[in-house]
């Protein structure tokens, strides 16, 4: 996105469901649940939606099969698979449809019953040809090997690693809508079964059902709903391998670039986020993005998030809702990013409410830190 | 069965006579892997295909861990190649956790699930 869309759309509902898990319901049950649910926020009807945005995990066409699903036929439809990042990627298409006019009322969806019908992670994707003879337990042996070689350039410990996970479940125990609520310590993760070297099972985000949905219209409109706007200032996207074995350079990801051309077309810097929703599937993703988006230098993330530095009263809050390691993971993460951005925004957030939060960040990772989309969130008073 | 022509059945057959064979693009000079129709440096479509030196480094190394009744740990890693591509591996004759980063390693034709695939060993002091 460039700076001519900047504040072109709204977001002016949010809605989730089956968060935990949803015992009888299918993932596309979740999914609409979801939809109704955001809907509902925005004070819309299912009949007013006329451009859909949507992927899922076990279907080669899943926007037809919700749109189908939810009894309607839209006009324009994005159904852009790039992993868990694609939600956040739909921010950048849905204000393009709406600046454009090819729809007036978007929703961005997403649903999943993986714990309840799985417990593991359901993917309708093949293993790569030259990377499944070896047997990698996908994803976790590509973001350990991440995570491995961050340590040896950089000194990151696995105490830093841990700490992510502990600041993470610190702000999800004040979020009643959180999966894992109970006390965690470092001893706790370090002391875990170890799945991957280095990353033991509490270095790894949730397996949960949950669903989630945003509403967006065209940012004229945006004084017409119950809730207040939360403007789309800026997001962008970048894609750099699909393969972990085709990664150029395991400490770096194409974040780097996602969030510099996002800051520019908001017209804002690091600095200036209040809230940071990082996609956060395992915890050395917390400390990738965080220096990739310029929150900290490269090599420093570690020392970054260390002793309480981004749990609640550290230094700069990030994943406020206790993020895919403690609040919410079901198979794909991106949505919840730009929901509890959102919900910051409009002070509303369903745990710990920040004070006065008028720009927040929300990014999405797809893949093996394969795609990166980053978007900034502001409030009326950031246009 | 007509000569191999595609890229990934050259590989495949080259393996399958116990040989690593690298794609190297005649225009830029670069090799790179896994084999495509095209140099993904510099997009040449011009391939030709080199005996690998099977001398490399261990880039990066995980150890997926697994019940011994299900066969217990296994190393996955990524093998940085004296030719510059890198290819994701197992390092065998040593046990997984002691793979480490940096470690040199040689290339041999291995087997998994009946089919030849490239593994490597610690190199020969």
């Amino acid at each position: 996105m460039t700076d001519q869309l900047r504040g072109k759309s709204t977001i002016v509902g949010t809605g989730h469901a089956g968060f935990g898990e949803a015992h009888g319901l299918t993932a596309y049950d979740v999914m609409a649940q979801s939809a109704l649910a955001a809907l509902g926020d925005a004070g819309l009807t299912l009949s007013d939606v006329d451009g859909l945005f949507c992927t899922m995990m076990e279907d080669s066409m899943p926007a037809l099969m919700a749109a189908e699903y939810l009894g309607i036929q839209p006009r324009f439809i994005d159904g852009t698979m790039s992993g868990g990042s694609s939600f956040v990627n739909y921010l950048t298409s849905a204000t393009m449809a709406l600046d454009a006019g090819l729809c007036d009322v978007a929703l961005i969806v997403y649903g999943s019953n993986q714990r309840t019908a799985s417990g593991k992670l359901v993917t309708a994707s093949r293993p790569p040809a030259y990377e499944a003879p070896y047997n990698p337990r996908y994803p976790i042996s590509a973001y350990a090997m991440a995570a491995a070689r961050h340590m040896h350039e950089y000194g990151t410990t696995r105490e830093q690693l841990a700490d992510v996970a502990v600041a993470a479940r610190a702000w999800a125990q004040h979020n009643p809508e959180a999966f894992e609520r109970g006390p965690l310590t470092r001893e706790d993760v370090l002391g875990a079964r170890m799945v991957g070297d280095p990353l033991t099972t509490r270095d790894c985000c949730l397996v949960t059902d949950g669903g989630g949905a945003v509403v967006l219209v065209r940012a004229d409109r945006a004084r017409d709903f119950p809730k207040p706007p939360v403007y789309v200032l800026g997001s962008a996207a970048e894609s750099s391998h699909r393969q972990i074995s085709q990664m150029k350079d395991f400490t770096v990801t194409a974040a780097r670039a996602s969030g510099k051309r996002a800051f520019a077309a908001a017209g804002v810097s690091p600095g200036d986020i209040q809230a940071v929703e990082l996609y956060d599937a395992f915890t050395i993703n917390t400390i990738l993005f965080l220096e990739d988006l310029g929150f900290c230098a490269k090599g420093e993330g570690g020392a970054f998030v260390e002793n309480g530095r981004i749990a609640p009263d550290g230094a700069l809050p990030v994943n406020t809702n206790g993020g895919g390691l403690s609040c919410v993971h079901p198979g794909m993460y991106g949505i919840f990013t730009v929901i509890e951005a959102a919900r910051q925004i409009r002070g509303d957030a369903p745990g710990i409410q920040l004070n006065d939060i008028d720009l927040a960040l929300a990014h999405g990772n797809g893949g093996v830190l394969s795609s990166q989309v980053t978007a900034i969130l502001g409030s009326q008073a950031t246009l | 069965m007509p000569d191999a022509t595609g890229p990934d059945q050259i590989f495949q057959r080259a393996l399958a006579d116990k040989e690593i064979v690298l794609p190297r693009c005649d225009d830029c000079g670069a090799f790179h892997f896994f084999p495509r129709v095209l140099c993904p440096h510099c997009h040449g479509t011009a391939i030709s295909w080199k005996p690998a030196s099977g001398k490399g480094r261990v880039h990066t190394t995980t150890v997926v861990r697994r019940k011994p009744e299900r066969g217990g740990d296994y190393n996955v890693c990524m093998v940085e190649l004296e030719e510059g591509v890198r290819m994701m591996s197992r390092v065998e004759g040593v046990a997984p956790g002691d793979v480490v980063i940096d470690m040199a390693v040689t290339a041999f034709v291995g087997e998994a699930e009946g089919a030849p695939v490239v593994l490597f060993r610690p190199a020969e002091a």
